[in-house]
């Protein structure tokens, strides 16, 4: 039973959440940059970011997260990932044709500024994928229908 | 072995996400499924399948818990029941013959065909630079048909929250 309503969940959730969010917001990033190196890539690393903010905003309520990052900014990143993603592939036709990579070294193996522009792609993957998961998630599960009260 | 086991796993968590009345233990059951399906991947030996698989399927639990939660559906079982089985399992016989005929003749589990993809494998760390043969694969080699996945990504975003955004701002007026 409450007398108010708070936002969010309990204090054991919220104390290890902020112990644990800038981990799963680190390991994303890690696995975007190791792309080329180990198993992962722009899509799993992106969806591994969305999660972090989803953490976020399941324990701390919905109007915390949303000051910080609101949905027109996500939306925002999102575009913006996408429009580097093709830009990339438009740069190529100044070196051949599509996707060519000619402004790139291939480096040494395992290295991580190797591989051409394969981190680029991943970089700008991950963010249009994190973005548009955490719009997605900010508006749709947080949504009262046409008759709900709430 | 291990393979058969997991596959068993998944079909009989896929009946009981399908039999079971309770809305809240159905959706549990379908994160089972994703979760055995994430372990076959490991035993395939596709690590970024996995790892995307797991990352999604805990999004869509996440989602799926949240919009389940208060609601409670009146189950419906209305008559016909017997035209309705009569005609599943004429579907699954029909699908069951042309399939027979369809999968004899795919090359066996393992040995795949692969004239490009031995190719690409031979030849993919001297090309690109890359070490992980799944990246070189999708952002080099075949980058277009990424670009069409990322694409579909933004379509479907856009479309979510062009249907969500018009609703919502008419309640509150």
């Amino acid at each position: 039973m409450k007398s108010k309503k708070e936002a969010g969940m309990t204090l054991i959730v919220k104390t290890i959440t902020r112990l644990t969010v800038g981990l799963i917001l680190l390991y994303g990033i890690y696995i975007v940059l190791h792309g080329h190196i180990s198993p992962g890539g722009g899509f799993a690393g992106g969806v591994i970011i969305a999660l972090s903010f989803i953490h976020l905003m399941l324990a701390f309520g919905r109007e915390t997260v949303l000051k910080k990052l609101s949905e027109a900014k996500a939306s925002i990143l999102e575009s913006l990932g996408a429009s580097m993603f093709l830009s990339v592939a438009l740069l190529g036709f100044l070196g051949g044709y599509f996707f060519f990579n000619f402004f790139l070294h291939k480096g040494r193996p395992f290295d991580l500024f190797s591989a051409g522009i394969i981190p680029l792609c991943n970089i700008a993957i991950s963010l249009e994928v994190g973005a548009g998961l955490f719009a997605i998630f900010a508006a749709l599960v947080f949504f009262k229908g046409a008759g709900e009260k709430e | 072995m291990g393979l058969q086991l997991l596959l068993l796993f998944m079909i009989s968590a896929a009946i009981v996400a399908i039999e079971v009345e309770d809305l809240l233990s159905s959706v549990i059951a379908v994160g089972a499924v994703g979760l055995g399906l994430s372990m076959a991947f490991l035993v395939l030996k596709a690590p970024d399948l996995a790892i995307t698989q797991l990352v999604v399927e805990i999004l869509c639990l996440i989602i799926l818990i949240r919009a389940t939660i208060n609601k409670d559906l009146p189950l419906i079982r209305d008559g016909r029941w017997l035209f309705n089985t009569i005609a599943t399992v004429l579907f699954i016989a029909l699908f069951l013959i042309l399939a027979y005929f369809a999968l004899k003749d795919l090359p066996a589990f393992g040995q795949p065909i692969m004239r490009v993809a031995g190719e690409y494998i031979a030849q993919g760390l001297q090309k690109t630079g890359a070490t992980n043969i799944v990246a070189a694969i999708i952002l080099d080699f075949r980058g277009y048909d990424t670009l069409g996945e990322a694409t579909i990504l933004f379509t479907a975003v856009m479309g979510v929250l062009a249907v969500i955004r018009r609703v919502g701002r008419i309640n509150e007026k």
